[in-house]
């Protein structure tokens, strides 16, 4: 356990955490915002990749799919948004729990039918394809690199858009007073569409940056929703702040734990029940984490404000 | 439901096209029952095992050992108990003589007595668990593919005669992940870089890809199924890794993986009882004829294991004319294995698993496609280490 290893893992955590954020973050903004349960952004975040795939096929260009991927994707959360999502706004969560999670098998089929059960492969730009030394005996592939680079551009434009500008602050108004932000005028259910487009558009724009590193299958996105939704517990449901810190909170610990935790282990324990407990507790961590956030602080670690 | 119809449909179809309407075979239809996976992630590889046999029936010209067939395919949806419900009505309401798969071994536990002992002959195509090999082994068992073990133990010994310094080994954590790396170890004696498990169906591989890159190992094995291997191995070239450690894996580089892996596996190493290329008139012709009827898809193992089932039902109904109702003479003929193998040599141990010859194979590239091809061989005519435990004769 060196001291280079553990830069790379922390490395390697942020890049695991920097991509929950992305899905987090639309996530956190349709239940912050629209009080609404939407199990089916995982699905979005898969179909973000198998759209990539499909434009990639046909342009062969990989910044042409990631913009085609991302305009088809916006479409097609704003025509589930238009014929199912907004007849469940006013309804209680249990409904919406269960009319998503239709849709996360209805997609999951779809998928299957439209390209098949294998899994696919989008390769990633040439250019990018390699690695970087960082230190002497250890390399890091320049795509993970990117992927960090990327979330970290979309947390600051995300926070400017939420905190800085007009739209950002109906938003924030809208979370909490959405009666009042009407009464005053506003288009309460057009400004809830945009939310819902951009929330799934982040979905969609995680599935493309990790598709080069993942197989795209059907059914990918059913575990990283179960992340996403730790994420939006931990840092405050609404909460862009909460779900960036939550996200790379998370991310440090899921993938130091799993690096390390055998080693922390073995200094107290046989090197083989090591082997054996290590895994087992290394899986259990964000859980863990959760649970003592929300014993300490039940609103997670940043609620938005208006909300207890 | 929808695939029973469609089999029906099917071998309707082929019975008219190989004009089947001759008075003479006035004996009733052979129902066999396939279960296999073909719903959720794995479904590639039910494909397979699905395609291997029906291409098999196709061939025979929608007849086995004589006597028109008619195969009712089943989706066990890699859920015990779906597949125990389902195995449960090809054996009672289909009266089904023979069912072949499933390609899970825990589907294989669940099905195991409701085949047998509903009076019908199980034959799986893949999943061959330690136990059915030693002290549970069945009379009415037979296994075309190989113990689970072996491909481990084939990629131990390569490991060892290779003469590998280090050697990082890693398996997700559950029952056949750590038979895995027992089988391995039973063969390689030099040193262990590290044993790690992982979660089973774990996506990303950074933080243990830092780790291999730091353990100083020379070669690593793994053995992660399905998407797990197609996500390993992308990340694992990308990372930089391919050129400096050696690649060792079982059921982690084959055919069904190899169409999303692609360049990324290309050179990398894996244990196997059969490859396309193997050199083999029938093995020739079974590649050719699959890769025609199913869009130039490349066979997998599954496939071939599922073909060399049905080879298998075909020989043991011709030594005993036709005949299904004598079980015990049914049993004789299958023991004798009166087929050739795709793969060549192939006799029946005492267990009904295989002995035959195993090989370390190597990923190339074929034309656009991708497939492994044989390397080396490693053991001939291996036996599994548990048959000892059987006590059938």
């Amino acid at each position: 356990m060196s001291f280079t290893l553990f830069i790379v893992q922390t490395l390697n955590g942020l890049q695991f955490g920097v991509l929950l954020f992305l899905i987090a973050a639309g996530l956190t903004l349709v239940f912050g915002v629209m009080d609404f349960i939407n199990l089916a952004h995982g699905v979005q975040y898969m179909l973000g990749a198998y759209l990539a795939v499909m434009f990639y096929a046909l342009t062969g260009s990989f910044v042409l799919a990631l913009i085609l991927a991302l305009g088809a994707a916006l479409a097609f959360g704003l025509l589930l948004e238009f014929t199912v999502f907004r007849h469940l706004y006013d309804r209680d969560h249990l409904e919406q729990v269960i009319a998503t999670f239709g849709i996360i098998i209805f997609l999951n089929q779809g998928v299957k039918v439209v390209w098949g059960a294998a899994p696919l492969n989008l390769p990633m730009p040439e250019a990018l394809a390699g690695t970087v030394q960082l230190m002497p005996g250890l390399v890091y592939p320049v795509w993970r690199l990117v992927i960090i680079a990327s979330g970290l551009i979309v947390g600051l434009v995300l926070y400017i858009l939420v905190s800085r500008t007009r739209v950002g602050m109906l938003v924030r108004a809208g979370a909490t007073h959405a009666r009042i932000v009407s009464a005053l005028g506003v288009d309460i259910r057009r400004l809830f569409m945009i939310v819902f487009g951009f929330g799934t558009m982040l979905a969609a724009f995680a599935g493309v940056m990790i598709a080069p590193i993942l197989s795209v299958e059907p059914g990918m996105g059913d575990s990283v929703l179960i992340l996403a939704f730790v994420v939006i517990v931990i840092g405050g449901i609404g909460s862009m702040r909460g779900a960036f810190i939550a996200a790379l909170l998370i991310g440090l610990v899921d993938t130091l734990g799993r690096s390390f935790m055998i080693d922390i282990l073995r200094l107290f324990m046989a090197p083989s029940p090591a082997r054996t407990v290590g895994p087992a507790i290394a899986s259990m961590l964000i859980y863990v984490l959760m649970a003592l956030v929300l014993y300490f602080r039940p609103a997670g670690l940043f609620p938005a404000k208006g909300r207890s | 439901m929808v695939n029973k119809l469609l089999v029906s449909v099917a071998a309707a179809a082929l019975m008219v096209a190989s004009g089947a309407q001759s008075p003479v075979s006035a004996q009733e239809k052979l129902k066999i029952g396939v279960v296999t996976t073909l719903s959720g992630p794995p479904a590639s590889l039910g494909q397979q095992l699905r395609n291997g046999f029906l291409l098999a029936v196709k061939e025979n010209g929608g007849k086995l050992g004589g006597r028109e067939v008619e195969v009712i395919v089943q989706d066990d949806e890699l859920k015990p108990d779906v597949a125990v419900t389902k195995a449960k009505a090809l054996v009672d309401r289909d009266k089904v003589d023979f069912v072949v798969g499933p390609i899970f071994s825990n589907i294989l536990g669940a099905i195991m007595k409701p085949v047998t002992e509903g009076g019908a002959i199980l034959i799986s195509p893949n999943a061959g668990t330690s136990n059915f090999a030693g002290k549970d082994c069945n009379p009415n068992f037979f296994v075309t593919s190989y113990q689970n073990d072996q491909n481990h133990e084939v990629m131990g010994k390569y490991a060892q005669d290779a003469g590998f310094k280090k050697v990082f080994i890693m398996a997700p954590n559950y029952p056949a992940g750590k038979d895995s790396l027992a089988g391995f170890k039973r063969f390689y004696k030099g040193e262990l870089a590290d044993e790690v498990y992982v979660p089973l169906n774990q996506l990303d591989y950074s933080a243990e890809l830092s780790r291999i890159q730091a353990s100083g190992a020379d070669a690593i094995f793994v053995f992660l199924p399905g998407g797990m291997g197609v996500n390993f191995v992308k990340q694992f070239r990308q990372a930089g890794l391919a050129d400096k450690i050696k690649f060792l894996s079982a059921f982690t580089v084959d055919e069904s993986t190899l169409p999303a892996q692609k360049e990324a596996a290309l050179g990398f190493f894996g244990g196997a009882n059969w490859a396309p290329d193997l050199d083999t008139p029938q093995n020739k012709k079974f590649v050719a004829a699959y890769e025609k009827e199913f869009g130039g898809a490349i066979p997998a193992t599954y496939a071939f294991q599922a073909y060399d089932a049905a080879l298998l039902i075909d020989g043991a109904l011709k030594k005993t004319g036709g005949k299904t109702d004598n079980k015990d003479a049914l049993r004789a003929a299958m023991q004798s294995a009166p087929f050739t193998s795709l793969r060549g040599k192939f006799k029946f141990g005492n267990n009904h698993y295989p002995i035959q010859d195993f090989y370390q194979v190597k990923v190339v590239q074929v034309g656009d496609k991708f497939a492994t091809s044989i390397d080396k061989k490693v053991f001939t005519d291996y036996q599994d280490p548990h048959a000892k435990d059987c006590k059938m004769k």
